[in-house]
């Protein structure tokens, strides 16, 4: 793939233009960096004055949330896999922590909320690294299901009223010294644990081999279902602590809060230069590619344009990002 | 399609020749198990129906069949892109641009503008498709993620069209979903889903199109090296799943009566659930198109069922999702079975 990609270029203009693609192509993160810029400047040429510290800490507020759903998505990818049911179960996390937490106790009703994530999780895993099923078809079915069982549980339990507890809604909405958010507390020590481990620990390096080729794998003694079912549940996890994040900054739990995040949560991966097949990528991209969308999401509003016409062109530069990507990297 | 010399229509796959060796029938079974499973699983479904609801009657067959027409639809759309060995989330976004197109441009025609605008709107619906397929092949990003992207812009347009359900067709129109021919027993819903399948899947399928469709999903690699055009295969695979989603958009303007830019949503994932049911791989290549239409009618008797057992129908939702995961389950388990045997 990457010599046809190469050969297609035009052999002309190589002196230069060659050589700044080449350098891209080796530091993809480079040409992710440039397009943020680019948006940014974007953004204060269309209205002179907004990005200020003030603006660049909202920012990052807006991005955790679903920096920490693409997270679990990047985990999945890498070993070549999907999950569908990140937006459900996010929902369903947030949900859950809205509805116990007045009789249970705050605390409780995050460890329920969590649980949750860990429950879907585990079985999108066993299906998957035990039962075989494929990704996609697995995920879609434990999503339906999830959606399924909360709009029942919201009609058995409608008298509760929904509560957030206190410290989830300053967790996704408030800000420490003025221009720190709090949810970067969360999300930057998360960072840093999936950056480090994906790179150092036998587990991480075990997650791109399986993706790169999972026969080789097994036939080199790895359990491959182990890993498989770790990494789903890690998925769940980290959807749940999402969507936890996410009810925080809304104060509000409805049935469909997080299913906007379905599609930036693969395209924020899939832009930030995790290969889908999987075996290629890692977090720092999908950061970067968390916080290029986060700011294509403000841009669209500045545009001060219809909620459809935001919805196509939000749709179409994703494509064109990830298209760009794809081209250059090969 | 320019086919090179040669016939091929037999060699594609579904209905091979139905065994020739000793027991024919056995043979058959095991090979096909969808073709003889799904009517077995749809017969068992309605048996049960009628079993916890002895008064059904012809207005339920009518009802049954009217829900089952636009999910037929998205499952063929889907079933025809997957076995090509591509998935196309966007179904139900392409559909609500069909419905919405419908709904707007009809609401004061006559029957027969209707018809012609029909026409027009399938043609939309074949260059959306292939609009999906480009992009999926130049881009040469994942289907998933192209399918997911688009249908979220498809969504968008949709709602450009119309903002908010409303519009409308002629009564005539209408009753092509909603009628009954000859008796109360026949819904010319049920009609219009034999109809368009054999009118669109069976050109396809008798063609060379289908073989190239069947080897580019099977092996792409081995497609390659034998010669076949994977980009045009992939992109025709795309247009013939828009055909499909048009004419479900259309469906859904007869039978509601009216456009309605979110209706799509529910579609996308009841029409893989329809596939996946109703046999077709996902990895593509293998399976066909009365498997997933059959599994429309028993995926629509789900929550109807559900009513007559007055158990809540939310728990419709989580059936269904349950459904697919075992179907899945139990269909990879008898594969397993098969390649270690």
């Amino acid at each position: 793939m990457s010599d046809s990609a190469a050969s297609m270029r035009p052999a002309g203009s190589a002196a230069t233009l060659g050589g700044i693609l080449l350098r891209l192509r080796q530091h993809p993160m480079i040409a992710l960096i440039l397009v943020l810029l680019v948006f940014m400047v974007g953004i204060e040429l269309i209205r002179p004055g907004t990005v200020t510290p003030d603006w660049l800490s909202n920012l990052l507020l807006f991005a955790a949330p679903l920096g920490i759903i693409a997270a679990g998505q990047t985990l999945v990818l890498l070993t070549g896999g999907i999950d569908l049911s990140v937006a459900s179960i996010a929902t369903g996390s947030a949900y859950l922590l809205a509805t116990t937490a007045t009789a249970h106790g705050s605390v409780a009703a995050v460890l329920i909320g969590l649980g949750l994530g860990l429950l879907v999780g585990l079985i999108n895993g066993i299906g998957i690294a035990l039962l075989r099923v494929q990704p996609l078809v697995m995920t879609l079915g434990t999503g339906l299901m999830t959606e399924g069982a909360m709009v029942v549980y919201s009609q058995k339990f409608l008298e509760v009223e929904p509560k957030i507890p206190d410290f989830v809604f300053a967790l996704g909405s408030s800000k420490i010294l003025g221009y720190v958010p709090f949810d970067l507390f969360l999300w930057a020590p998360l960072a840093v644990l999936i950056i480090l481990g994906l790179r150092r620990s036998g587990f991480g390096r075990l997650l791109y081999a399986v993706g790169d080729n999972r026969i080789a794998c097994h036939l080199a003694g790895v359990r491959v279902w182990q890993v498989l079912l770790v990494d789903y549940a890690l998925c769940g996890i980290l959807a749940a602590v999402a969507g936890l994040v996410i009810v925080g900054s809304t104060n509000a739990a409805d049935l469909s809060l997080a299913n906007v995040y379905l599609l930036p949560s693969i395209a924020a991966v899939v832009i930030g230069g995790t290969s889908i097949v999987g075996g290629r990528g890692g977090y720092s991209g999908t950061i970067v590619g968390a916080i290029i969308l986060t700011v294509l999401n403000s841009l669209l509003t500045l545009l001060d344009a219809p909620e459809p016409i935001k919805q196509v062109l939000y749709g179409a530069i994703i494509l064109a990002l990830a298209a760009a990507y794809t081209r250059l990297t090969g | 399609m320019n086919a090179p010399s040669g016939s091929g229509s037999e060699a594609a796959s579904e209905p091979a020749p139905l065994a020739t060796a000793s027991g024919p029938l056995g043979r058959a079974f095991r090979r096909h198990p969808t073709l003889f499973g799904m009517p077995a699983l749809l017969v068992a479904f309605l048996a049960l129906t009628v079993a916890i609801h002895p008064e059904f009657g012809s207005f339920d067959a009518q009802s049954l069949a009217m829900g089952a027409l636009p999910l037929a639809m998205a499952a063929a759309a889907q079933a025809v892109v997957v076995l090509s060995g591509g998935i196309d989330l966007s179904v139900g976004s392409v559909m609500a641009v069909a419905n919405v197109l419908a709904a707007t441009t009809m609401h004061d025609g006559s029957f027969g503008e209707s018809l012609l605008l029909s026409v027009a709107i399938i043609v939309a619906g074949a260059a959306v498709g292939a609009v999906n397929g480009l992009i999926v092949v130049w881009t040469r990003i994942p289907d998933v993620v192209v399918t997911l992207t688009t249908g979220f812009i498809w969504g968008g347009v949709a709602l450009l069209i119309l903002e908010k359900p409303g519009g409308g067709a002629p009564d005539d129109f209408l009753n092509l979903g909603t009628g009954t021919f000859m008796t109360d027993w026949l819904p010319n819903s049920l009609i219009m889903v034999v109809a368009v399948v054999v009118a669109i899947w069976v050109p396809v399928f008798r063609s060379r199109v289908a073989l190239l469709l069947y080897a580019v999903g099977s092996d792409r690699t081995a497609a390659f090296r034998s010669g076949v055009n994977i980009a045009r295969t992939r992109v025709l695979a795309y247009i013939v799943g828009g055909l499909f989603s048009a004419v479900g958009g259309l469906s859904l303007t007869m039978i509601t009566g009216i456009g309605s830019p979110l209706a799509g949503v529910y579609y996308t994932l009841s029409g893989l659930a329809a596939i996946v049911i109703g046999g077709v791989s996902l990895t593509g290549g293998r399976g066909g198109m009365v498997g997933p239409v059959i599994a429309s009618f028993v995926l629509t008797l789900i929550p109807t069922d559900l009513i007559f057992l007055n158990i809540d129908p939310n728990y419709g939702q989580v059936i269904q999702g349950t459904l697919i995961v075992l179907v899945v389950m139990v269909g990879g388990f008898f594969a397993l079975k098969r390649s270690r045997a």
